[in-house]
């Protein structure tokens, strides 16, 4: 991007692609073409990983059809479970965003625009992988079947919130589908997931551990320090950065995007390394396939930047019309990963436009129900939470004897 | 004790450590042991000597120069199932970790309502008294006891480092153990100009052998006593001892061993029965955790107490260098609080 030269001597400030009023231009990112890279061998060695570090992994072109060898990977069972998925979880936020404006709960977060990334890793793994989610993979949750009333429970932090009211809307915990506790601390995941997959390697075990960060965390030390520890001790974990190009008002340029790609950075610690299209399911998928392959023989982790774009508000509170263009939506080269999808499934013939148009409504009455059930549940605000004693289980695996005293002061 | 006593062989504080470290990974295969220079080398310190010879490179193994990863991968292979017992070469180099420690590790089980636990202890060489300067003779204490959902504990003898360590990864939930490194080789009572004690004349150097634990949050009366009460830990447990030599003072010492969870019970007892306390410890004064102790009796004792309690403890400077006995608070200044204390009407 454009180098801020008009303060100070050489001193420079990123600039973001466009602020408000003025017209985006995405011409410096690298978009390769569809079809262009090789297949790899799961047992690639590690240089051969070096195309995919500037290039683009992508399968799909903007008209819906599939290209190259990576496309074998991805099955047409695949295809119709991802779509269901990506479209329910893009349901599943626009009735939180909904209920977040007519007060049902104080925050949200969406991930429009990034359904294909968490949905497409998801159906990489197996049941008994881990996953540590940041807070805008949601997709894995659909991908994994788990029940929207449940999250809603908690989004509502009512009296059947699995976590008892305790945590922040979103920040959810499953461990049951394989999806590890939410922290609000950005980064602290990404060692944590090396950690697991370290275990699960000392265990001679073959479940693999994924890691997510966003790319504005990646410039917090621990993600250096779990790319370096993922690389020393070969761990079988998928390294996923998500780059949607903003961290609320700041750009990625911030995390030295405009540097150097994330792939390519985290092929500087001796990781194999891929820069996927972000918004194409089957490209997301094949790439997760190969890693999971790979990282399932016991040759260690693979680093995978996913290109994308962060569609809407950074959250709730949040308000992108005031620092970033709002031709950028539709101006992202690489468009929307469900209408591409869908797209895709009608020039194949996989599925046909009613059918799809059937989905979507079915997932729209779907989430209804399960809203109005979690209403039932109670809302926080409506003085319906969760248990007030509830508060004070589970700081210790036992109650220690002065925080006993504090809940009987507290009135329980 | 007699039955025991058969069994028992001489240790310093360090091969305590490492026997615990033993006893642990030969019962558990889910014990791993890893920090900076642990594995190959046995730790700067000796006190994971021999473990990866006898246990091989996964279960004890080195790590890079990275407290953040080292303590954030050990939450992920607590969460995976495994005992991660973790060495950080020195307490002052542990504030890298200290979101992973404090964020992480000590909330997991809350943020996640008991779906997912941290067991994981982290072993740490604390306290001066050996010239260390500014970041080799720090006591961080109050740090961690100022976070919820913790343990911390100090041993001050190589019985104790033995049966907590041993304790501790055998608890459910994270631990952090502070170990007086003045300690490793004998008892300290804080005489710098007199040759050095070794653990080999002392009760607590006389080790059990195989398995054995000291209760968390327990402390230890280590000097029965009627005219005050003495509060102390770790390094100062001996010197407080040399103290009361020194002042000829009839004081109850109490070794607290366990900072979180805290023995108030052993506390309050004593005070009650004294009428007046004095604190003791290493770390820095302001915001120290003489100051919790120092709240609870005046909140628990206040009308036993017959004279203000007091505090003795490291100035509010960091650890310098040429000045450690100006800075250490040794056996002079104790003794001055104690009779100051006792004499107090």
């Amino acid at each position: 991007m454009t180098d801020q030269r008009d303060q100070g001597r050489g001193f420079r400030v990123p600039k973001p692609p466009a602020r408000p009023g003025e017209t985006p231009d995405f011409s410096g990112i690298n978009l390769g073409e569809p079809g262009k890279l090789p297949l790899l061998d799961a047992e690639a060695p590690v240089e051969a990983f070096e195309p995919f570090h500037h290039d683009l992994l992508r399968v799909l072109d903007m008209d819906g059809k599939a290209h190259g060898d990576w496309a074998g990977l991805v099955t047409d069972d695949d295809k119709k479970t991802a779509l269901k998925a990506m479209i329910r979880t893009r349901a599943f936020d626009a009735r939180m965003m909904r209920a977040q404006r007519q007060g049902k709960t104080s925050f949200y977060m969406q991930c429009l625009g990034e359904e294909a990334i968490a949905v497409g890793a998801t159906l990489a793994t197996r049941d008994g992988d881990m996953q540590f989610p940041t807070y805008r993979q949601q997709g894995i949750l659909f991908a994994k079947g788990v029940d929207p009333e449940v999250m809603m429970n908690q989004i509502y932090s009512n009296r059947k919130d699995p976590l008892q009211g305790k945590q922040l809307p979103v920040l959810y915990s499953f461990k049951e589908y394989g999806f590890f506790t939410i922290s609000g601390n950005l980064g602290t995941q990404w060692p944590q997931a090396v950690g697991w997959a370290m275990a699960s390697a000392i265990k001679n075990d073959d479940k693999i551990a994924v890691a997510y960060i966003g790319d504005g965390a990646t410039a917090e030390g621990d993600w250096h320090q779990g790319n370096l520890f993922a690389s020393v001790y070969r761990a079988p974990v998928l390294l996923c950065v998500v780059n949607n190009q903003w961290a609320i008002s700041t750009t990625a340029a911030f995390a030295g995007a405009d540097k150097n790609t994330f792939a390519a950075r985290m092929a500087s610690y001796g990781l194999p390394a891929l820069r996927v299209d972000g918004n194409d399911l089957l490209a997301v998928l094949a790439a997760c396939r190969l890693s999971a392959q790979r990282a399932r023989a016991g040759l260690g982790a693979v680093g995978i930047e996913f290109l994308t774009y962060r569609r809407g508000a950074h959250s709730t509170s949040d308000d992108p019309t005031k620092y970033r263009a709002k031709e950028e939506v539709e101006g992202w080269p690489l468009g929307d990963p469900i209408d591409r999808l869908k797209q895709h499934m009608i020039v194949t013939g996989l599925m046909t436009a009613d059918e799809i148009d059937t989905l979507e409504k079915d997932a729209e009455t779907e989430m209804r129900e399960a809203e109005n059930r979690a209403e039932e549940n109670g809302l926080v605000h409506a003085g319906q939470g969760a248990e007030p004693a509830a508060m004070f289980e589970g700081v210790y695996a036992e109650m220690p004897g002065r925080l006993r005293e504090q809940m009987k002061e507290a009135g329980f | 004790m007699s039955e025991t006593l058969s069994n028992t062989k001489t240790m310093n504080m360090i091969e305590a450590i490492r026997d615990a470290h033993d006893v642990a990974m030969e019962r558990d295969d889910d014990v791993v042991v890893f920090g900076e220079d642990a594995g190959y080398f046995g730790g700067v310190f000796r006190c994971t000597a021999g473990l990866q010879e006898k246990y091989g490179t996964s279960r004890c193994f080195d790590a890079p120069i990275a407290e953040s990863g080292i303590v954030g991968a050990g939450i992920g292979m607590a969460a995976y199932g495994l005992k991660p017992v973790i060495e950080i070469q020195f307490a002052d180099y542990i504030t890298p970790a200290y979101d992973q420690i404090s964020q992480e590790a000590a909330r997991i089980r809350y943020r996640s309502n008991g779906q997912f636990t941290c067991p994981i202890v982290i072993r740490t060489p604390t306290g001066g008294g050996i010239y260390g300067g500014q970041t080799h003779s720090q006591s961080p204490e109050a740090i961690f006891t100022h976070v919820t959902g913790l343990k911390v504990l100090i041993p001050s003898n190589p019985y104790d480092a033995k049966g907590l360590l041993i304790a501790a990864i055998e608890d459910p939930d994270p631990v952090i153990i502070l170990e007086p490194k003045r300690l490793y080789n004998g008892p300290f009572e804080g005489y710098h100009d007199r040759a050095l004690k070794g653990w080999k004349d002392h009760e607590d150097g006389q080790v059990p052998e195989g398995y054995y634990t000291v209760e968390i949050g327990k402390a230890k009366t280590v000097r029965a006593g009627n005219a005050v009460t003495v509060l102390c830990y770790g390094n100062m447990v001996h010197v407080c001892q040399a103290a009361q030599e020194e002042a000829g003072v009839d004081a109850e010492i109490i070794d607290l061993r366990s900072l979180l969870p805290l023995d108030l019970e052993a506390i309050e007892t004593s005070v009650k029965k004294t009428g007046r306390c004095v604190i003791v410890h290493e770390a820095t004064k302001t915001c120290g955790y003489g100051a919790e102790l120092m709240a609870l009796v005046q909140e628990r004792c206040f009308y036993h107490l017959e004279a203000p309690i007091t505090r003795v403890t490291g100035w509010d400077t960091p650890y310098p260098h040429a000045q450690e006995w100006t800075y250490f608070p040794g056996p002079t200044r104790v003794a001055a609080a104690l009779k100051k204390v006792v004499e107090a009407k």
